[in-house]
């Protein structure tokens, strides 16, 4: 029971942090899309910049509780996609530092370095987390004695890079609709035109990666036995045509919460596919590693329940209200002066 | 070389890049909470600007200090999979707890103080600062009590071929835990303080913005001397405990060789560890080592040769380490102390002024010499007796490692001068200039 509690908390976990730091991946990958000017670089900048980081921790906390709670498979996840986890830390170094050294020095090649820092910082985590993420729904050759039989390679199958096309494409749209939020004037118009144009590739590429996965992965296994659990992936899809329609509208908030409601459903779509794996053996089954053969002892798993019910709800009160203390859209008053780095 | 030695470089590379810069982090949010409640208490304008000036520093030594601080926790699972299976129960619960505590705290109330300014009152400002200090020293007395758990395991038990907790509170009470961490963070205020008296130093000696800098030179001394001072006794007193806990570590710190009871202390000796002696030593004080180690000069203090030679750690670096942190823990007492006395003649005090300004990077060497005497010293263990370094490795490629090692130095020696660079930049430029000349107002 507390095994099965910690493995739904942590696909809720990861499908906060996607849903978090999906935005602001999202809105540096655009940045020279939609930022045509010095000026409009600096709104990007602004417009994530007071909640980037409080975002990234959600990633830290997704990875503490997978150790803490789950540590047979966080060794082996971690040291069998090794490469894979190494550029995108690499990446996530990279485009950290953008943020707070970007504007230290005036002088336009050393904004463009940090940009390009940004730019593939974010690109390369959000392709990567989505293949690293199809790959784990597929399943992983571990063998016997939970070594993982492969190499980088391995990872680069078709349905792992449409798992990176996808996720790459609802990070896209996330962040664009988070610009047409916070920004204004021309900068919003091509934000908000990015998100619509992108919904099109979005759609088709989630449709195919949901018919992949029929076919890829054992997920639907679950959704057979217990055929009312497809409303996850129905409220999936139902969520990416509500942000279709609040697009149409321009009501962009809740283009945007719909856009959140996609990613955690795609997240728990293959969570709940996975239940009661976490990271499923494509050499036999039997090696799989399950919540029965890799979780913490019960102990560990009842502190750490009782640490996450008193303290993450605290964390997300605070979090909120930094976005109402920066509810208003990044202006150009902004940028000068005591606004910022 | 192997996946082990591959791995243990990278670990320590990447450890020792980190700590560059985590004691400049807990000690400086720590100045900037005292400076900015200063100004809320008094409305004195010029500590709102040193608050403001000491934080751009900060906030370029956090940025790293965090996105180095990710690859760790990481690099337990990717190249220490070993580890992490068999202890991930006990170990990995207190990183998480580590991040749901602190870490959240910490990026949210940083970015909050940085574009905040105009937009909260100045006593929510200033409350965001002291959280962000609460939240950096909160994480570091986490992280020290999963370190200390290595140093001296305690509260689990041996089920499923795994360590597994048994007493939570055994963990995160054991007293070990509370010696490294005060050290620890002793150390952070004595290289905070250096570091801000250094930077200051620079200024005096220009005769720019000297009231600012004299305030800030003030403040930090107060901050490095009492806690060099305290250092030096906490230092005592976890060295004693090192002793009692980890004897093979005491004896390699010491180049301890044979047991004795009445076990001198030398000033001055070189070991030679073919021979399993010393090749010479020199200012022989008689039972100084065992009055030190055991609070009594007839103590019997154990030497190496007591221990298998496949269970001594690395004995030149542990010693060498050791006689550096402490040689320089005392040379920072003896600064401060002097600079207590010159404390209201700073401009009058070149040379002292100077000797602060090339002083900056010794609390670093002696921080990370300190860190050199814990986690080499530990060796051959991963974790103290009960799992070897050699055990604790991921099955992976060699040449794997050896690409992300090349990466991590390249990477990291890019981001380490950069980071130099624009630290060094922001402290010469000084501050911003004092309100009746600048634009914004107050929020």
């Amino acid at each position: 029971m507390l095994g099965a509690i910690w493995f739904f908390l942590w696909g809720i976990l990861w499908a906060v942090y996607f849903m978090l730091d999906g935005f602001d991946l999202g809105a540096g990958v655009m940045l020279p899309f939609l930022a045509k000017s010095e000026t409009e670089r600096k709104l990007v900048y602004r417009a994530m910049g007071p909640f980037w980081d409080g975002n990234e921790v959600w990633l830290i906390t997704a990875g503490g509780v997978t150790f803490a709670a789950f540590p047979t498979t966080y060794a082996v996840m971690f040291s069998g996609l090794y490469s894979a986890l190494m550029l995108i830390l690499f990446a996530l170094i990279l485009r950290g530092v953008s943020f707070a050294f970007r504007n230290e020095v005036d002088h336009p090649g050393w904004k463009r370095l940090w940009d390009c820092c940004l730019i593939g910082g974010s690109f390369f985590p959000a392709l990567l987390l989505g293949v690293a993420f199809a790959n784990i729904f597929r399943g992983l050759p571990i063998d016997g004695a939970g070594v993982y039989q492969g190499g980088l390679l391995t990872l680069i199958n078709p349905y792992g890079l449409a798992g990176g096309v996808l996720f790459l494409l609802l990070f896209l749209v996330h962040g664009s609709l988070w610009l047409a939020i916070k920004t204004e004037g021309p900068l919003k118009r091509r934000a908000a035109a990015m998100a619509a144009r992108l919904w099109w590739p979005l759609l088709l590429v989630a449709a195919l990666f949901l018919f992949a996965s029929l076919r890829a992965t054992t997920l639907f296994d679950n959704y057979r036995s217990y055929p009312a659990l497809l409303l996850i992936p129905a409220l999936a899809v139902a969520a990416l045509i509500l942000v279709y329609l609040f697009i149409r509208r321009g009501a962009w908030w809740r283009a945007w919460f719909a856009s959140c409601a996609t990613i955690a459903g795609v997240t728990l779509f293959g969570v709940v596919g996975l239940f009661p794996r976490l990271l499923p053996s494509s050499i036999d089954p039997a090696y799989s590693l399950t919540i029965a053969n890799s979780t913490s002892s019960p102990l560990t798993l009842k502190i750490m329940l009782g640490v996450a019910l008193t303290f993450v709800p605290i964390v997300i009160a605070y979090q909120v209200w930094v976005h109402f203390l920066f509810k208003d859209k990044a202006k150009e008053e902004d940028l000068a002066g005591e606004g910022g780095y | 070389m192997d996946v082990l030695m591959l791995s243990r470089l990278q670990f320590a590379a990447a450890t020792v890049f980190h700590f560059l810069f985590v004691p400049l982090t807990l000690g400086l949010s720590v100045l900037i909470a005292i400076m900015e409640t200063v100004y809320v208490k008094t409305g004195d304008e010029e500590y709102r600007r040193m608050a403001r000036f000491w934080g751009k520093i900060l906030v370029i030594n956090f940025a790293v200090g965090v996105v180095t601080g990710i690859t760790l926790e990481f690099q337990f699972g990717t190249n220490w999979s070993r580890y992490s299976r068999y202890v991930g129960d006990l170990f990995g619960s207190l990183l998480a707890i580590e991040a749901t505590l602190a870490f959240f705290l910490e990026s949210t109330f940083l970015a909050v103080w940085v574009f905040g300014w105009k937009r909260l009152s100045p006593r929510l400002h200033a409350l965001c600062i002291w959280l962000v200090a609460l939240a950096s020293n909160l994480s570091a007395l986490w992280i020290l009590i999963a370190n200390a758990w290595m140093q001296h395991p305690v509260g689990y038990v041996l089920r499923n071929g795994r360590a597994e907790l048994k007493d939570f509170l055994a963990v995160v009470t054991q007293p070990f835990a509370y010696q490294i961490f005060m050290h620890t963070i002793f150390g952070a205020y004595i290289l905070t303080g250096f570091f801000v008296m250094g930077v200051s130093a620079y200024h005096l000696l220009r005769r720019q913005h000297t009231t600012f800098f004299s305030k800030s030179f003030r403040l930090a001394l107060g901050m490095a001397l009492i806690f060099s001072l305290g250092e030096l006794f906490q230092g005592h007193f976890h060295a004693e405990e090192v002793a009692r806990i980890q004897p093979a570590k005491l004896a390699a710190m010491e180049s301890f060789w044979e047991t004795r009871a009445e076990a001198p202390e030398f000033l001055f000796l070189i070991p030679d560890v073919k021979n399993e002696r010393n090749l010479m030593e020199f200012g022989r004080l008689p039972g100084v080592l065992s009055l030190l180690a055991f609070d009594s000069t007839e103590a019997t203090v154990k030497g190496l040769k007591d221990f298998p030679p496949e269970d001594r750690p690395p004995v030149t670096v542990t010693f060498v380490a050791f006689r550096v942190m402490v040689g320089l823990g005392f040379l920072f007492a003896l600064l401060t102390l002097v600079g207590w006395f010159k404390r209201n003649k700073l401009e009058s005090s070149p040379c002292f002024l100077k000797v602060m300004l090339y002083a900056i990077p010794l609390p670093y060497v002696a921080l990370e010499a300190g860190w050199i005497v814990t986690e080499v010293g530990r060796q051959p263990w991963i974790v103290y007796g009960l799992m070897r370094t050699g055990a604790a490795v991921s099955p992976i490629a060699a040449s794997q490692v050896a690409v992300s090692l090349a990466a991590f130095i390249v990477v990291y020696g890019l981001l380490g001068g950069v980071a130099f660079y624009l630290i060094a930049k922001q402290a010469r430029r000084g501050p911003e200039p004092a309100p009746a000349a600048a634009a914004g107002g107050e929020g």
